[in-house]
């Protein structure tokens, strides 16, 4: 048997990449296309939606329809494309930054929706493109370009907070999990519903460096070693100030996404006034 | 045929034209003054196989419509001042990615919340102003429940055929006043939709840089790959930071407009043939300023009224022979500025021919207020 290679799905006109040395953005790229390639979905019906930062230059490697957005705002754009084509894989590819703090709120409303939508959030702990500043996923006491001396904030936990938010489908994943990226990535596309997928993608450039890690290897290995399955992060005492997270699947369910549950709705009209 | 002749709200038109024009999808954030666009779309677009979605802020409505008008929907949003600020970048959105949308903004007194429920024209700069970079948008402006209906109709005819943010700007007083108006029936205005691609998927590219083009547009899923982008693209939709096609793509988002201009650029003149004072307004204005060239008519005083309907682009050549004719040119608007006046002094052969009638208490204008000065 043939392995996916998700060349159907690559635009090699757009390589040489962008990306540094050590950066996920490209294994994650690689994933997702090798992802749409398993499933068979045909490059046309497929919409990718990237915002802006880093990883918003997905769509520079892309042979799939896409709509490259605003910062903060690509869920809020692929709801209208979804909702009005929910025929349409919908797939917003965003980063930390813009995905999960100035896009937040778009970000739990449109789990609470269960818009038909996978997610792909790479948290890179910074904003990347713009010289690496504290975002909301930011752990605390960690050192960016705007949080010299330690961030006093704390991150977010993304999984957690799209899980209570009603998402159907929720996964965390590091950017060096190999195979599990693309099993995880199938999993969010086939879910009817709103899934996420957040793959952690320390910033090898930028966080690392502030934060004792010299070089891309350092950092990488630091990703291996913090991502725990959901045993042994329960094991552990106060596992998060370590700077250890929880991989695995959070959430999968098969609730009726917003188009769904719209159909029911309009049904319900029309039998109204055909019963008049 | 029996003509259909219904009482109707400003905004009740303005929804019920956007259905007679194909609305499919609306979303919006419930804000007073226009708050029973949506109502009325949230009702109606389910029995028609359209989508009403409610939305968490206006920036995300306004992002929706765009990402909708993509998929191939006939878009709409509503709004006033705040949720129309917030709006601005998406619309910019829509106007380098050539999505065709309508946004509707009920224009109320500001600044900031202001008075709510009252109207203001403190909108019209930023209706063609509001956004950064460098864009061009159309912004139609109702004075009546009749023309809230056939501007609201042309209003998606224009987005639909020069890919274009349209936005309809009633005041308040006009979305929220009941007039008679005889309904259109079907098939009496004409519905444009957008011309679709027709080559080969390989031969196929989302824009054209050409001086006046406008692109088919395809829809996603439609078996073309399209490519959009709100950063700067080549005709491909790939990123391009080429300074000539940035150029090029720059020019073409205005000269698309400019070869419409004809169809775009509305005006409507009463009794303006003999007129020594004309009174240029715009809006519910207007409705005051025929009231009182008719009184001063029935004095023997040669008094006109000059409507505009399009403020953006602003019909600086099309009223400027009227302006040369006047003695005395009135321009009456709910704004401290004078916002429109100063677009009208742009045409002006004298300045001192000008006199601004301003109010910005949230009430309307009077008659009383214009007459004075005639």
């Amino acid at each position: 048997m043939s392995h996916a290679t998700g060349e159907a799905y690559l635009k090699r006109s757009g390589l040489p990449h962008l990306s540094c040395a050590g950066c996920g953005n490209g294994i994650i790229a690689g994933a997702l296309m090798r992802a749409f390639e398993e499933l068979n979905i045909p490059p046309e019906k497929i919409v990718v939606v990237p915002g802006i930062g880093c990883s918003g230059t997905v769509n520079r490697y892309l042979n799939t329809n896409y709509l490259h957005s605003t910062h903060g705002r690509a869920l809020a754009f692929a709801t209208g494309i979804k909702a009005a084509n929910p025929d349409l894989h919908v797939v917003a590819f965003v980063g930390d930054g813009d995905g999960a703090t100035i896009g937040g709120n778009h970000l739990i409303h449109a789990a609470r929706r269960n818009m038909g939508i996978t997610v792909v959030l790479v948290n890179n702990y910074n904003y990347g493109m713009t010289g690496g500043q504290a975002s909301g996923t930011t752990p605390a006491e960690a050192r960016t370009s705007t949080t010299l001396m330690g961030n006093p904030e704390r991150g977010f936990d993304l999984c957690a907070l799209i899980t209570a938010a009603g998402g159907n489908y929720v996964a965390r994943e590091t950017a060096v999990a190999g195979p599990r990226l693309q099993k995880r990535l199938k999993e969010a596309l086939q879910n009817p519903g709103f899934s996420l997928l957040e793959v952690m993608s320390p910033c090898t450039t930028l966080f690392g460096p502030r934060n004792g890690m010299k070089n891309p290897r350092l950092m990488l290995r630091w990703l291996r070693e913090k991502a725990l399955t959901e045993a042994k992060y329960n094991e552990m005492e106060d596992p998060q100030s370590q700077g250890y997270f929880r991989v695995g699947v959070f959430a999968d369910k098969t609730n009726p996404s917003f188009s769904q549950r719209y159909e029911t709705m309009r049904q319900r009209i029309l039998d109204a006034a055909g019963g008049k | 045929m029996e003509k259909n002749e219904k009482l109707m709200q400003g905004n009740e038109a303005i929804a019920s034209a956007a259905l007679y024009a194909g609305l499919s999808f609306y979303a919006g954030y419930p804000i007073t003054p226009s708050s029973e666009i949506a109502e009325i779309c949230s009702k109606e677009l389910p029995k028609r196989g359209g989508v009403f979605m409610q939305m968490e802020d206006e920036i995300a409505s306004m992002a929706a419509i765009v990402g909708a008008s993509a998929s191939g929907a006939k878009a709409l949003t509503a709004t006033s001042g705040p949720g129309f600020s917030l709006m601005q970048e998406h619309i910019s959105a829509a106007v380098i990615m050539e999505t065709p949308v309508v946004v509707v903004n009920v224009q109320r007194q500001g600044p900031c919340v202001g008075l709510a429920t009252k109207p203001e024209q403190a909108d019209l700069t930023q209706l063609g102003w509001g956004r950064h970079g460098d864009q061009a948008v159309v912004a139609l402006i109702p004075a009546t429940v009749a023309e809230c209906f056939e501007l609201t109709v042309k209003a998606f005819n224009i987005a639909e055929k020069y890919r274009v943010p349209v936005i309809l700007a009633p005041d308040e007083q006009v979305g929220h006043v009941r007039e008679n108006i005889v309904v259109p029936a079907p098939g009496e205005l004409p519905v444009i939709n957008r011309a679709k691609p027709t080559c080969a998927p390989d031969a196929f590219t989302p824009l054209s840089f050409k001086p006046g083009a406008v692109a088919p547009m395809s829809a996603f899923g439609d078996g073309y790959i399209t490519r959009m982008t709100a950063s700067m693209s080549g005709e491909d939709g790939c990123s391009n930071s080429d300074p000539d096609n940035a150029s090029r793509r720059v020019a073409q988002l205005h000269t698309k407009l400019e070869a419409g201009r004809a169809e775009i650029v509305m005006i409507k003149t009463f009794d303006t043939d003999d007129c020594d004072v004309l009174i240029v307004a715009i809006g519910s204005p207007v409705r005051c300023a025929r009231t009182v060239a008719k009184e001063a008519r029935a004095e023997g005083k040669r008094v006109g009224v000059l409507q505009i309907l399009t403020m953006w682009p602003f019909p600086y050549a099309e009223i400027t022979p009227y302006l040369k004719k006047a003695r005395k040119v009135i321009v009456p608007e709910m704004n401290y500025a004078g916002q429109m006046a100063g677009e009208v002094l742009k045409c002006l052969d004298d300045p001192d021919k000008l006199i601004k009638v301003n109010t910005f208490n949230g009430q309307i204008i009077k008659p009383e207020d214009i007459a004075k000065h005639i």
